[in-house]
């Protein structure tokens, strides 16, 4: 069980969680079971292709996944997945 | 019996290399090392262009500070070039200098032929005083003060992050403040906004801005520009700047602020709110990755709530804006490890704070390009974006 930190605008998505637990050997079968339990982030993460959102970054720990395998990206017990779109507050 | 004055003189000047101002003009950008021996209250008067200054008095508990190596070619000067022919002979004989000369006729000379001379700036006795904090810290001091009050620094915004930013800003002396906000004060900014009051609801933001720094710290000099930052505007007001802060509320202007500032190689201080949550990192173009590099697109509307008005912890741009501030402050000095390729982000209610890595993308549209092959015509642009806006009203 990998532990997946939601941003602010992903919450109302999640039940209002900051970090919920989704089980799968890599980045993609995570956020799929994500997507599973919690059906609203399913268009929010993935577009209709299945590929990750433009929009979306995720980090798995610190590093970004597009520099490691994507999608592919094994993931540990106890990794933890940062899910993290745009912001731009600012007044 | 004792030589006079003027034979002992005679001597010296027999036993040292001399050089005459028309070279040493020629050799002051060719990596010598060029030594004021005359008191400090001289130096102050006006010196030799880049020249260091080591009083004749203290020559040999301090030259090595000023020229650690002893091969390296110095010239040394004074009022009239008696002087620093005493202490071309000291540097020669006694320290082993290996190539000492001494500049004849002074600085006198050097006037008479028309040549450049610096003045040092130094801080007034009220600029000693409201910097004394910053004069004792060594990676500060004299020298960084002085940078801060050459500095130009750009806010776009005068809002929840804009506020506690320009006033720490302008406390720790940056010399000029642009702020650029088009909006007027209104009494539910003050929630957050700190550099506004009550007292100036419906004034103006960057006239409302402008009075709290003034009667903060008169040596700010505030370039106001009341108006939105768009396509057509951005380049003109952006260049000149030494740093950016961007605490815009949009994404259209976050893009184009980038692109603009990509080509111009401006670094930009940025930083975001909502709710609870904030995020900073600071984008130093072509040295680091650039907002494109870190968010490829824009979310669409749903998850864009930047778009309309939004919930925000009052305290919460303190935080992020004077994160900012601090990486501003160390930028303009060049100390420290400024958030170059790193976001970090807030969570106020956890009181944590999580960091990630930032790459450079190699086939970003706009930092994997020379910033000359930037259009005018690509700035800020991406797909479909006003009608995201609209579309969340
Ligand atoms: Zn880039």
């Amino acid at each position: 069980m990998a532990t997946i930190k939601i941003p602010p605008v992903l919450r109302a998505s999640v039940g209002g969680e900051k970090e919920v637990g989704a089980s799968g050997e890599n980045v993609g079968e995570v956020l799929r079971d994500l997507a599973a339990s919690h059906p609203a982030t399913e268009s929010q993460l993935f577009s209709a292709d299945g590929e990750l959102n433009r929009y979306v970054n995720v980090y798995l720990n610190d590093e970004d996944v597009r520099v490691l395998a994507g999608l592919e990206t094994a993931v540990g017990e106890g990794d933890t997945l940062v899910i993290l779109p745009a912001m731009a507050g600012g007044s | 019996m004792s030589p006079s004055g003027a034979e002992l003189l005679r001597r010296i000047k027999s036993q040292i290399d001399e050089v005459d101002p028309s070279e040493v003009h020629e050799l002051i950008d060719e990596g010598v090392s060029i030594i004021d021996v005359r008191g400090s209250e001289e130096f102050a008067t006006g010196h030799l262009p880049g020249a260091k200054s080591v009083p004749r008095g203290h020559l040999e508990s301090r030259i090595e500070g000023a020229v650690p190596d002893r091969s390296t070619q110095v010239i040394l000067y004074c009022a009239s070039g008696n002087r620093s022919a005493y202490a071309a002979r000291t540097l020669q004989d006694d320290l082993g200098y290996e190539h000492v000369r001494s500049m004849t006729g002074g600085v006198a000379l050097w006037k008479d032929r028309g040549y450049e001379v610096e003045i040092p700036r130094a801080l007034s006795a009220e600029q000693r005083d409201r910097y004394s904090r910053h004069l004792l810290i060594p990676e500060i001091g004299a020298d960084g003060q002085q940078k801060l009050l050459d500095a130009k620094v750009l806010l776009l915004g005068a809002g929840g992050l804009g506020s506690p930013t320009a006033l720490y800003l302008a406390a720790a002396g940056v010399g000029t403040l642009g702020i650029v906000d088009d909006d007027v004060v209104d009494l539910s900014n003050l929630q957050r906004q700190v550099i506004h009051n009550t007292e100036r609801v419906g004034v103006p933001k960057v006239d409302s801005a402008e009075e709290s720094i003034r009667a903060l710290n008169p040596d700010v000099n505030v370039v106001k520009y009341r108006t939105r930052i768009d396509a057509s505007n951005i380049m003109e007001i952006i260049e000149g700047y030494d740093v950016i802060v961007d605490g815009v509320d949009n994404f259209p202007t976050r893009y184009l602020l980038n692109d603009a500032s990509v080509r111009l190689k401006i670094p930009v201080v940025s930083a975001s709110i909502l709710g609870f949550d904030g995020q900073l990192s600071v984008f130093k173009p072509y040295d680091g990755p650039c907002y494109r590099c870190l968010f490829r697109e824009p979310p669409p509307a749903e998850l864009a709530p930047s778009c309309g008005a939004n919930g925000v912890l009052g305290v919460l741009p303190g935080t992020m804006g004077l994160l900012q501030a601090t990486e501003v402050v160390k930028l303009v000095l060049g100390i420290g490890d400024p958030a170059i390729g790193r976001l970090l982000l807030y969570d106020a209610l956890g009181a944590t704070l999580t960091e990630v890595k930032v790459h450079r993308d190699p086939d970003c549209p706009i930092c994997s390009r020379d910033p000359d092959q930037i259009t005018d015509e690509e700035l800020g642009v991406f797909p479909d974006y006003e009608a995201f806006c609209a579309a969340a009203g």
